[in-house]
C-alpha cells in the first residue's frame, strides 16, 4: 500500500519534471533561434525595403512594397558583378590549388617514408598556432618587393602555400592514415608507380577528406577580409567582402537597403552551400575549429 | 633535403641495360617520391610562415616606415618604445578582458546549447542548423546587421529595450559598452563550433545513467552538474584552449564594428599589429607587437600541449 503511492508520487514527479522540462527546453530554444534566426530575416527583408522603411517604429516584419530595384542598384552603385566574379575565380584557384597541393603532402606524411619525416610534419604543424596578424606584415613586404601588392595573387598563392595549406595537409594526412594499406600493396605488385597509386587508388578513395578540404578551403577563401583590405586598392579588383563596405554614402554612412541587397547576394552561394550539404559543411568547419 | 637519395639522381641514367648498383633501391625510389610529394607545402611554409616569422623577430629591431624604403637598425628602441606606449599597456588589459570576457561566455552557451540539443530529432536538428549558420556567414556580412541592430537610437535592440522601458546604451559607440557588443557579436558568430564539438562528445554519453537518475528524482540541472559535465570535462578542456588562443586572433569584427574605438576601447593585441603597421606606417614597431602576439601565442600552446598530455585526451 505504502509503496504504491510512493511510487505513484514519484512517477506523477517524474512527469511533472518531464513537463517543466519540456516547457522550459522550448522557450529557451524559441529565444535562441530568434537571436540567431532574426539577424537574416532582417538582412533579407529590409534589404527590400525602402530606405525610410528600415528605421520604421514599430518596425515591419515584410516589406510594404517589394523593392527589387534595390537588387539592380547594388550593380550600378558598384563594380558588384566584376567584385562578384574576382571573389569567385580566387575561390576557385585557391580551393583546386590546396587540393592538389595538401592532397599530395598530405599523403606523404602518411603513406610513404622518407628519412625526417615526423619531423618535418611536426615543423608544419607548428606552423597552425600561428596567429595571421604575426606574419602579415612581412608576408605584405615580400609581396611589395616583387610588386604583386594590388594584385590577386598574394590572395591566392598565400593561402594555397601558407598556413591554410598546412591545415588542409593536416586533414587529409588524418585521411590518409586511415587508409588500408591491403589497397597500396595489391597495387604496388600490379607495378604501379607512387604516382599511379596517388592517382589511382589513393585519390579516389579520400573523396570524403577531399571534400571537406574544398569546403573549408572555399569558405575561408570567399570570406576572407584582411588579406584583401591589406593588399587590394583598386575598386575593380576588390572581392566581396570589401565590396560590402562600399556601399555608403558621401558622409560615410551606410546606404542600409542596397548594403544589406548586396550582402544577400554574397552570402546566397555560401547558403546554399550550406542547405545543400550541410553535414559536410558542418563536419570539415569543425574538425579546423580554431575559432573564438 | 641533402639526403643521399637526391645526391644519387644525377648520376642514376636513364632505366634499363642492367647498369647495376647505379640505380637506387625501389626503398630509396619512394622515398624520392616522398619528398618530392611534399615539396611544395614545405616551400611555401618556408616562405609564407617561417621566413615572415623571422622576418617579424628582424624588423622588430629596424626602423622601418611603410613609406620610405629608409631602413636603420634601431636595437631594443621598438621594444623600449613599447613599454613606454601606455596605448600598448591598454591593448594589453583589452585584449585579457576580451578573451576573459568571450571564453566563459562562449562555453557557458555553447554548453548549455549542446546538452539541449544532444537528442537527435528533427527538432533537435533544425535548432542545430540554425545555431551553426553564423558559422558559414562572412565576419562582413554578420557584423553589418549587427551593426545596425546595435545602433544608440533606432537599433533594433534598443527598440526591443524600450519596450519594456529601458533605454539602452550606444552599444558600439559607448566606450563602457562597445567592448561587451563586440564579444557578444562574435560569441554568436562562432559558438556553432563549439556547439558542434560538444554535442559530438555528448553521443558517448552513457544515457541510462541519465536516465537512471532522473528516474530517481534529479532535475535537468542536477543531472548536467553531475554526470554530463564531469563526462565532458576533455573537451572541456580541448574547447576552451582553442577558444582560448582563437580569442588572440581576433581583427574582424574589431575592424567592422569598432575600427578599435570608441576611444581605443576596443583595440585589442591583434588589431593594434594592423594599426601600427597599416594605418601608422611603422612597421617597425607593428612588427614588435607582433612578435609579443606570436609569444602569447606560443605560450598557449605550450600550455595546450602540456595539459592534453597530461589529460591524455585524444580529439576523435
Amino acid at each position: 500500500m505504502k509503496t504504491s503511492r510512493l511510487r505513484t508520487r514519484q512517477s506523477y514527479r517524474l512527469r511533472l519534471n518531464r513537463l517543466l522540462g519540456a516547457i522550459s527546453w522550448w522557450s529557451i530554444m524559441l529565444i535562441v533561434g530568434a537571436v540567431f534566426l532574426y539577424p537574416f530575416w532582417w538582412m533579407v527583408t529590409s534589404s527590400f525595403k525602402e530606405i525610410y522603411e528600415i528605421f520604421a517604429f514599430p518596425p515591419t516584419l515584410l516589406p510594404r512594397v517589394w523593392q527589387w530595384e534595390n537588387y539592380a542598384a547594388v550593380f550600378t552603385f558598384q563594380p558588384f558583378a566584376r567584385h562578384y566574379v574576382n571573389s569567385g575565380y580566387i575561390a576557385v584557384l585557391v580551393t583546386l590549388g590546396t587540393l592538389m597541393i595538401s592532397s599530395l603532402a598530405g599523403y606523404a606524411f602518411a603513406r610513404i617514408s622518407f628519412p625526417g619525416r615526423s619531423i618535418l610534419f611536426l615543423m608544419l604543424l607548428s606552423g597552425l598556432m600561428m596567429p595571421l596578424e604575426v606574419t602579415i606584415v612581412p608576408n605584405f613586404m615580400i609581396m611589395r618587393t616583387f610588386h604583386l601588392t594590388n594584385t590577386h595573387i598574394p590572395l591566392i598563392i598565400i593561402p594555397i602555400l601558407g598556413t591554410g595549406g598546412i591545415l588542409a595537409t593536416f586533414m587529409m594526412r588524418q585521411y590518409f592514415l586511415g587508409m588500408p594499406s591491403e589497397l597500396e600493396d595489391a597495387a604496388m605488385i600490379d607495378g604501379l608507380t607512387r604516382v599511379g597509386i596517388f592517382a589511382r587508388i589513393a585519390l579516389p578513395v579520400a573523396r570524403p577528406a577531399l571534400a571537406a578540404v574544398a569546403i573549408l578551403t572555399f569558405l575561408a577563401s570567399w570570406n576572407a577580409f584582411l588579406e584583401p583590405l591589406i593588399y587590394i586598392d583598386d575598386l575593380a579588383k576588390f572581392t566581396l567582402p570589401l565590396s560590402l563596405r562600399g556601399f555608403t554614402d558621401q558622409y560615410g554612412q551606410p546606404v542600409w537597403n542596397i548594403q544589406l541587397a548586396a550582402t544577400v547576394l554574397a552570402v546566397l552561394p555560401v547558403l546554399l552551400l550550406y542547405i545543400v550539404a550541410q553535414r559536410q559543411v558542418v563536419e570539415s568547419l569543425s574538425r579546423s575549429g580554431t575559432k573564438g | 633535403m641533402n639526403t643521399p637519395h637526391t645526391a644519387q639522381l644525377p648520376t642514376a641514367p636513364a632505366v634499363g641495360e642492367g647498369q647495376r648498383a647505379k640505380r637506387l633501391t625501389l626503398a630509396q625510389r619512394d622515398a624520392l617520391y616522398g619528398y618530392l610529394f611534399v615539396l611544395p607545402q614545405v616551400i611555401g611554409f618556408f616562405l609564407f610562415v617561417l621566413g615572415p616569422l623571422i622576418a617579424v623577430f628582424v624588423f622588430s629591431m629596424q626602423e622601418r616606415n611603410l613609406l620610405s624604403d629608409r631602413v636603420d637598425l634601431a636595437g631594443l628602441a621598438n621594444y623600449r618604445q613599447m613599454l613606454a606606449d601606455p596605448l600598448f599597456g591598454k591593448v594589453l588589459v583589452n585584449s585579457l578582458i576580451f578573451m576573459v570576457g568571450l571564453v566563459p561566455l562562449n562555453l557557458a552557451i555553447s554548453l548549455t546549447l549542446a546538452i539541449m540539443l544532444a537528442r537527435s530529432s528533427r527538432r533537435v536538428s533544425f535548432f542545430r542548423s540554425i545555431i551553426f549558420l553564423p558559422v558559414v556567414t562572412s565576419a562582413v556580412a554578420w557584423a553589418i546587421v549587427w551593426n545596425f541592430i546595435l545602433q544608440g537610437e533606432q537599433g533594433a535592440l534598443n527598440q526591443l529595450l524600450a519596450l519594456v522601458g529601458i533605454r539602452g546604451p550606444n552599444w558600439l559607440g559607448d566606450p563602457t559598452w562597445a567592448m561587451f557588443s563586440v564579444i557578444l557579436v562574435r560569441v554568436l558568430k562562432n559558438v556553432g563550433l563549439n556547439v558542434v564539438i560538444f554535442v559530438a562528445a555528448l553521443q558517448d554519453l552513457p544515457r541510462d545513467i541519465v536516465e537512471a537518475a532522473e528516474v530517481d528524482g534529479a532535475t535537468r540541472w542536477q543531472s548536467a552538474r553531475h554526470i554530463i559535465i564531469p563526462f565532458l570535462a576533455p573537451a572541456i578542456m580541448f574547447v576552451t584552449i582553442i577558444t582560448v588562443i582563437g580569442s588572440l586572433n581576433v581583427f574582424d569584427h574589431i575592424m567592422l564594428l569598432t575600427g578599435g574605438g570608441p576611444s581605443n576601447a576596443t583595440m585589442v593585441l591583434a588589431f593594434y599589429v594592423y594599426h601600427a603597421a597599416f594605418r601608422m606606417y611603422e612597421i617597425g614597431y607593428a612588427s614588435t607587437l607582433a612578435v609579443v602576439l606570436f609569444l602569447l601565442a606560443l605560450l598557449l600552446t605550450i600550455v595546450q600541449w602540456a595539459l592534453r598530455r597530461r589529460f591524455v585526451y585524444s580529439e576523435n
